[in-house]
């Protein structure tokens, strides 16, 4: 009775909701709407044709990237125009639309290589799209999130998909580990990730960027030791997603499980969307306190590099190959987030989209070239003369991952490597440069086996001469979705390793930005 | 017939061109690699069709760089021909190319030797991808010559790398996996710290003018901004992907392995050109861009460009392998490159940059004559030849002529530049130059014991029976040939070109350099040195 007397007193005003900019949100919801939508129709139409998934994927990925182009207008054309929605929890800048239009291309180019791969493999269907799509839709999350917990919630729904596509392939024991492997050490780091959140929401009483970065510039922290752990909980979170050392350990074994065109986007897509958050977390957000996690990130750095490209050295998998040169990657980018300067931000933006088509195609070539579980370095032998398409797409993937010139790979270390030394990071830049030529090393292996052996002969015994004529092996049928993505990749990473101008202007454009929202809700 | 085609094409491209000048440098770089993908593009799996189309590509880019020489003005010292475009605005990058009396003949015998080696020797199997990796290689090289941009330059210098690894990899012999492994990994380990020095160069610069950043070439080495200490930190990063290039000892050891696994055609282009990079970094990266530490550094590169000498010289007479014996001379005949350059005088830069093209002559048809006898006898051994001259007095012949030159005997090509270098450090460092003298004493004996066990004593068995040279071969052989006594009679042509860029570069460092002025003898002025290098060589006009 008195709690009605009580409601009848409320008036009955509406509760503020924040305004929506909807247009901004646009990309996000093509891929998350259409990933719904597909396991609806999935769910109803249970016969339609596998490929229909493949493409209905890529093409929702092409038009989410295609969404890009006007907000990428409407940011760059007018003078820094950014701005944030959603009550300052969502970021529309060049940043966040860069890295949104990555994302969704290596969704929609990990859609068209998964399509053969699952027939090959005999496996179902609709699923492993839609939680690609999934996946995609986290990672857009966490470029656009400027807040903490957003970021979170985008790591979430960006890591719990990629989980369960880890175990996709049913009947492969090792994916079934590498699912779990990746569930239980990726479901700590998120608890780290939420344990750093909640010590930089008691430090600074905010888990919105722009209030945090206002409070800590507005007030100097007597005891700022809770927001330093605050930081350093943060970063094991982050690191682990971008799997650099020593949070890397998951990265091989899951790599070396899970489905080719699932790794594929799990070092492109993945990858991308952790160091989104890296950059917008650290770079930005704590600008000021730059001293105390630049050393951090530069060990980060160091040892990812070293790591990654020894231990790359002396694996025989070419998967796990593959997966410490990403390592070893994550390192370069880090050596850009060090130096925590625009040119460097712009080279790390450079770097995640030359790398992502590199690496798609290279797990591309990889799904299509050996079946799940014999990628030995064994079976590349020869592949030059049964595939000469694939091992040349192969060589070129691989040059550009070691840095040669004319391929995106060259420019986009060029760009880190610039940052570092005009940061005056002279020994990291060589320390980089060094583990380059380390990592080439097992690039030039894969290389040798394709292009210098033939199929038949041992590792180790005396070769044949390469004239004798070879024995008769089967050529390997390239299914046209992986040829069209593992083609797009090539023409990217030739093209603009060539022409790095336009690419380079974009990524330059592409400035992170914290803007308070105009219309003012939070008072 | 086929230089009137090129020129035809040339012409139409001319007419495209929106500039009334032909863009004859863009043109030397980007021809090859039309022709290289024109090549990988062929269906045709007959292996004289790539061929045909990289013979043609090679010609029609030699024809442009005698071109360009024709073109060349004599008087000019600094760079000519120039072309530049804007290429990454944001990074301060542009395609600039330009030509100067150092890159000059650089180019032409780039343009040379590739149409020479295309035709000599053919693959064994592959053509297609044989012949586009040889135009893609050319394309590199010449890029590197060509280029007045940090950036392009690192690019080319790297790329090169690509294509000798394949040619080297796939066409070489027994051994060409590991070699090819090596080559790659060695020489790239050299230009990774350079890229940090390109980057440190341009930063630094950039940071203490206040300018934007560039990366041309001459605005940074007129500009001189860098501190002493930090130039020489950075000329050593340069010096090490030079040093490995040329290759300076101790960092020679991939050399004997690329040489001898590679294919002819390989070893003659590694020889003829590729080595130069090295060299020619040195001139135009280390000693343009960083005179001080040059001056700094010169006594350190002119005592390893002296030991490289002895050592090459002293290993070369061990080898038992004829193939790697030529590789190690060429260790002792870039070590007098190396010794000329830091000579940091005009005889001895001059004397260098005679030496490079000389050697790129000398050797690469030394290379050419072993390819030949590997191909009739398929052994490289030394004590498994023998007494070939009377099975093959016409190659015996050749073989003599071409050793000669590669000693450095008076009146052939190889004495001018060896002399120049030889006066240029006696000048800056006299007794380096004696010890460097006996260098081409021991040359003399390995190259005449060499051929005395392949050509002389009794012939056995297949060294009885083997071929002599057909036409063909004898056809490839008369322009190095021509050239071998051309440039040892009458170098003056090619010096005059030369010696102005030289002293600019002389002078910049003089400039540049407080307290330094050029070696020069005590009683003799360089115009003097220069009319003492050799009775044939008339430069007595000087400047």
């Amino acid at each position: 009775m008195s709690a009605l007397i009580l409601l009848a007193q409320i008036e009955p005003s509406s509760i503020d909701t924040p305004a929506i900019d909807w247009p901004v949100l646009v990309p996000l919801l093509v891929l998350a709407v259409g990933g719904i939508l597909m396991l609806t129709v999935a769910s109803i139409f249970s016969r339609l044709p596998s490929s229909a998934y493949s493409i209905a994927t890529a093409m929702i990925g092409a038009a989410s990237a295609i969404t890009v182009i006007p907000l990428w207008m409407r940011v760059t054309n007018i003078d820094d125009s950014a701005s944030s929605t959603l009550a300052g929890a969502v970021a529309f800048d060049g940043f966040s639309l860069f890295l949104t239009a990555v994302i969704a291309l290596s969704v929609s180019l990990s859609a068209l290589l998964a399509d053969g791969y699952l027939k090959r493999e005999d496996l179902d269907g609709p699923e492993l799209y839609v939680l690609l799509m999934m996946s995609g839709s986290g990672g857009i999350i966490m470029s656009f999130a400027n807040d903490l917990i957003v970021l979170f919630l985008g790591l979430e729904v960006l890591s719990i998909a990629a989980y369960v596509l880890a175990a996709m392939h049913l009947r492969r024991f090792q994916s079934q580990e590498a699912g779990l492997k990746y569930f239980v050490l990726g479901a700590f780091s998120s608890a780290f990730f939420l344990y750093g959140i909640a010590l930089t929401y008691g430090a600074t009483g905010s888990t919105n960027l722009i209030d945090i970065k206002n409070f800590l510039a507005d007030n100097l922290l007597r005891d700022d030791g809770l927001l330093l752990a605050g930081f350093a909980l943060m970063l094991v979170g982050l690191a682990f997603k971008v799997a650099a050392v020593p949070f890397h350990s998951w990265a091989p074994d899951v790599y070396e499980g899970a489905p080719s065109p699932v790794v594929a986007f799990m070092a492109s897509g993945v990858k991308v969307a952790g160091f989104a958050a890296i950059i917008r977390v650290f770079v930005l957000t704590f600008d000021q306190y730059r001293t105390d996690w630049q050393p951090i990130i530069y060990v980060l750095a160091v040892l990812s590099l070293l790591v990654g490209s020894f231990l790359a050295v002396v694996q025989t998998n070419v998967k796990r190959m593959l997966a410490y040169s990403s390592v070893s990657h994550a390192g370069f980018m880090l050596v850009g987030v060090q130096a925590a300067t625009a040119r460097g931000t712009a080279a790390v933006v450079f770097y995640l989209a030359a790398y992502s088509f590199m690496v798609i195609g290279s797990f591309g070539v990889l799904s299509v070239a050996s079946n799940e579980g014999e990628q030995s370095l064994d079976s590349f032998r020869g592949l030059a003369k049964r595939s000469p398409f694939l091992a040349f797409a192969m060589m070129v993937f691989l040059l550009s991952q070691a840095g040669v010139p004319a391929t995106t790979g060259f420019f986009a270390k060029f760009g880190v490597i610039g940052a570092a030394i005009e940061a005056r990071s002279f020994w990291l830049a060589m320390v980089a440069m060094g583990a380059a030529v380390v990592a080439a090393y097992m690039y030039l292996r894969i290389i040798v086996a394709m292009f210098f052996s033939d199929a038949d002969e041992g590792e180790s015994a005396d070769e044949a001469e390469a004239d004798t004529p070879d024995v008769a092996l089967a050529s390997i049928p390239v299914p046209p979705g992986a040829a069209i993505a593992i083609g797009v990749c090539l023409v990217v990473t030739v093209v603009f390793g060539v022409w790095p101008g336009p690419i380079d202007d974009l990524a330059r454009e592409a400035i992170p930005r914290l803007v308070a929202e105009s219309s003012d809700f939070l008072g | 017939m086929v230089l009137r085609e090129g020129f035809a094409v040339m012409n139409t491209l001319t007419l495209a061109a929106a500039d009334a000048s032909f863009p004859v440098l863009t043109s030397l770089i980007v021809v090859p690699i039309i022709g290289a993908i024109i090549i990988a593009l062929s269906p045709s799996t007959r292996a004289e069709v790539p061929k045909l189309i990289a013979t043609i590509v090679s010609v029609i880019a030699g024809g442009m760089s005698l071109w360009v020489l024709a073109d060349f003005d004599i008087a000019d010292a600094g760079y000519q021909l120039n072309e530049s475009v804007t290429w990454v605005e944001g990074m301060g990058i542009s395609w600039s190319l330009g030509i100067d009396g150092i890159s000059l003949f650089l180019v032409v015998l780039t343009g040379f030797i590739f149409p020479l080696a295309i035709l000599a020797v053919d693959p064994h199997h592959d053509a297609k991808p044989y012949y586009a990796w040889l135009l893609a290689l050319e394309a590199g090289v010449m890029g590197v010559f060509l280029t007045k941009d940090l950036f392009f330059f690192f690019v080319f210098f790297e790329i090169v790398l690509v294509p000798m690894y394949f040619l080297i990899g796939k066409w070489g012999h027994e051994n060409r996996k590991y070699a090819a492994t090596k080559f790659f990994i060695y020489t790239m380990f050299g230009s990774a710290l350079m890229l940090v020095g390109i980057l440190a160069t341009v930063f630094i610069t950039a940071s203490t003018t206040g300018n934007d950043v560039t990366f041309d070439l001459v605005t940074l080495a007129e500009g001189q901004a860098l501190a002493t200490t930090t130039a020489r930190w950075i000329f050593l990063s340069f010096a090490l992907a030079f040093a490995v290039k040329v290759p300076v000892f101790p960092l020679h050891t991939w050399l004997p392995d690329a040489h001898t696994e590679a294919p002819t055609a390989g070893s003659v282009i590694l020889a003829g050109v590729m080595l130069k990079l090295g060299t020619y970094g040195f001139l135009r990266f280390g000693l343009y861009l960083f005179p001080e530490a040059a001056v700094y550094f010169a006594p350190l590169m002119i005592t390893l460009g002296v030991i490289g000498i002895i050592y090459g010289a002293i290993a070369a007479t061990m080898q038992k392998d004829l193939k790697r014996l030529v590789a190690y001379s060429s260790v002792a005949h870039l070590g007098f490159i190396v010794m000329g350059t830091f000579a940091l005088n005009t005889e001895g830069i001059e004397g260098g940059l005679l030496q490079m093209v000389n050697h790129g002559i000398s050797t690469g048809a030394l290379f050419l004559l072993v390819g030949m006898i590997y191909e009739r006898r398929h052994t490289r051994i030394i004590s498994e030849l023998g007494g070939l001259q009377k099975s093959a007095p016409i190659m015996a012949g050749i073989f003599t002529v071409v050793m000669l030159s590669s000693i450095g005997l008076p009146g052939l090509n190889g004495f001018p530049g060896e002399f120049l270098t030889l006066i240029g450090a006696f000048n800056a460092h006299r007794w380096w130059a004696v010890v460097a003298a006996s260098g081409v004493i021991i040359a003399a004996l390995y190259l005449l014991w060499a051929y005395q066990r392949v050509f002389h004593g009794p012939a056995e068995g297949e060294n009885a029976e083997m071929a002599d040279m057909n036409v063909g071969e004898i056809l490839t052989m008369v322009p190095l040939l021509a050239l071998i006594v051309f440039m040892g009679i009458y170098p003056k042509p090619v010096l005059e070109r030369m010696e102005p860029a030289v002293e600019a570069l002389v002078d910049h460092i003089e400039a540049s350099v407080p307290g330094f002025s050029e070696p020069v003898g005590e009683i003799r002025t360089a115009d003097d040195a220069e009319s003492h290098s050799g009775d044939e060589h008339e430069t007595e006009d000087g400047e």
